[in-house]
């Protein structure tokens, strides 16, 4: 923490330099304070709009009390829009993501890690490689490789390639390579093959790492917008973001509706970024995910 | 997509001291199995994408049915070098990074200084300035449409109060360069507050004293310690940012479709646009090639830049 320390012990609290400092600090802090409020004044216009009527937000568009609440909107928004599938598709591609990404990202990890085979150092350079690959730009190439092996239009053309995204094999690896040696060995004295040193000795010890490269895929997964509105043509597979994209229209005057769906898009996300905050934000810091 | 680098030193591996002399025989099937899974769907899936756009810019394959088609040599590439649209997308995505980079370089440390000097209340920034990137493109853009609504939107009204001309957010060229340039403010700046209030963190806390002590105001202490200390920090999160913004597809797409008249459109919306409505697959995939030239030279020089820069200061 870079809070300011008091500069002597003895100083006491009106000497100046101390107290100068105490105003900057609270100057900064209404600044900041200022600031963040703006940044949530998009997710509470969204809120106040989804409430109210569409007839009294066009005569006043800027007093969000006028006209009345009502969760009609929401109603209106469930029964109109498929939002339920959609959510139970983005769940399971997510969920099916996250599952198979730490299983397979972990063993590579570790075998980068611990073990010495043939192919290792050349294994680990592609990857290494592969990390600077801006594979979003690829998007085509995938498209027609995608369509040849018979994958559109399935679940697993969107799980596929968040299994092969080298990062979480390097998040796994670097978490490996801080385990003592010393443990491996004395697994491997008392009689542990490979697989239980990996499944029982290291896993229950990588769970930091574990949950990091877990919540950045679900999120990373639930989130991507141009793959999945390729690969999935049909409505009713469709996942959230590609569906609520479907209402985005100029002509769309069904303000509260439209405002329903987002919020009912964005509060689930928000609860979970609430929940797992600290380790989502630790995560982003160590593996700079963008 | 991610872009990686490491943003502290990973522990260096120590591999293979475990046992010495030659692995042994289960060690060797050990290591091939549990890589394999991976590799397989790595080499398949990421790499072969690659590939596969090399060999189909050659090509004029089409996006509609199964097969290659016909050898066409470099004429997709002359084709995409010649086409003044691509050339105009290109500088869309070039624009848009000159737009956004240097706030969301600025003003992201600017916040996380400020949120240095303050004692509580970390958690609430780290929210109110986070939340928003983790919710979806689509919803962010249905949110920002919302608001950029002529006459009734909250954008416009707020211009209209403080007494800025009210720009056609949606409507015109660079109203809507405004408007992306806003949405993506607000959506992806968190992630540059939090890497520099990481970074932040990891300045010693002795430092501070010692300035302290030597009679240093805060604020020459921001100007003096805190600023230079983030030099590293800020060469990682401009390389992030650039190449981040010269990827972007959603929040154009989303927000303005690439109009008015194809006027805000990016590269890959113009990647799109040959694949998937013009269905030309192999000239789209000479242009996604050529593209994708541009951004491995600007991620490869700074990778370079930087090791210099690293070998320079342990010489």
């Amino acid at each position: 923490m870079t809070t300011i320390t008091q500069p002597r012990p003895a100083t006491g609290k009106n000497a100046p330099p101390a107290h100068g400092a105490t105003l900057f600090n609270r100057l900064c802090a209404v600044c900041l304070t200022l600031f963040a409020l703006m940044w949530l004044v998009p997710f509470f216009w969204a809120i106040a709009t989804s409430l109210r009527s569409d007839a009294s937000i066009t005569q006043k568009p800027t007093s969000p009390f006028a006209g009345g609440w009502s969760l009609n909107a929401y109603s209106y928004a469930w029964n109109t829009y498929p939002i339920g599938t959609w959510y139970l598709n983005s769940l399971v591609i997510s969920v099916l993501a996250v599952i198979f990404t730490v299983a397979f990202c972990s063993m590579a990890g570790f075998a980068l890690a611990f073990l010495r085979y043939r192919g290792r150092t050349a294994v680990l350079a592609l990857v290494a490689a592969g990390l600077m690959l801006p594979s979003e730009a690829l998007v085509l190439p995938q498209f027609i490789e995608y369509r040849s092996l018979h994958l559109l239009g399935t679940f697993w053309a969107l799980v596929l390639p968040s299994i092969a995204a080298p990062i979480s094999v390097f998040v796994f690896r670097s978490f490996f390579a801080g385990i003592p040696v010393a443990l491996i060995e004395a697994a491997r004295i008392d009689g542990a093959g490979w697989w239980r040193i990996y499944a029982r000795v290291c896993m229950p010890l990588c769970r930091p790492a574990l949950s990091t490269v877990a919540i950045l895929t679900f999120i990373t997964t639930w989130n991507s917008f141009l793959w999945p509105l390729l690969v999935l043509s049909q409505t009713k597979s469709q996942t959230v973001p590609v569906g609520l994209a479907s209402l985005l229209s100029n002509t769309n005057i069904q303000y509260a509706e439209v405002m329903a769906s987002s919020v009912l898009g964005f509060l689930p996300l928000i609860a979970v970024f609430l929940v797992f905050q600290r380790q989502i934000v630790q995560g982003v810091t160590t593996t700079g995910i963008k | 997509m991610t872009t990686v680098a490491a943003t502290r030193p990973a522990p260096t591996a120590r591999t293979g001291t475990h046992t010495a002399g030659r692995p042994h025989r289960s060690e060797r099937r050990a290591g091939a199995l549990l890589t394999a899974p991976f590799f397989v769907i790595y080499l398949v899936f990421l790499i072969g994408p690659l590939l596969v756009g090399v060999v189909l810019s050659f090509f004029n394959t089409t996006t509609v049915k199964d097969g290659l088609g016909e050898f066409v040599g470099l004429s997709n590439y002359s084709e995409v070098i010649g086409d003044p649209q691509f050339w105009d997308a290109m500088w869309h995505s070039v624009l848009f990074t000159l737009l956004t980079t240097p706030p969301l370089v600025i003003l992201a440390m600017a916040a996380a200084i400020l949120a240095s000097r303050v004692r509580r209340g970390r958690v609430f920034y780290r929210l109110a300035f986070f939340a928003p990137y983790v919710v979806p493109s689509s919803i962010v853009a249905l949110i920002f449409l919302w608001m950029y609504t002529p006459q009734i939107g909250l954008i416009p009204k707020i211009f209209g109060a403080v007494g800025l001309p009210v720009p056609d957010f949606i409507g015109s060229t660079s109203g809507g360069w405004t408007a992306v340039t806003l949405m993506t403010l607000w959506w992806t700046f968190g992630f540059n507050f939090v890497l520099y209030t990481a970074a932040i963190q990891d300045v010693p806390s002795d430092v501070y004293e010692a300035a302290a002590i030597d009679g240093a105001g805060p604020w020459q202490q921001i100007r003096h310690i805190t600023v230079p200390m983030l030099g590293r920090t800020t060469s990682l999160v401009l390389i992030l940012q650039i190449l981040a913004s010269l990827k972007v597809f959603d929040q154009i797409y989303l927000l303005l479709g690439g109009g008015p008249d194809q006027s805000t459109r990016p590269v890959i919306e113009y990647i799109y646009d040959t694949g998937f409505t013009s269905y030309r697959g192999g000239y789209g995939a000479a242009a996604t090639m050529v593209y994708f030239v541009v951004i491995v030279v600007i991620s490869a020089a700074w990778y370079g830049l930087r090791r210099r820069r690293a070998t320079r200061t342990a010489a």
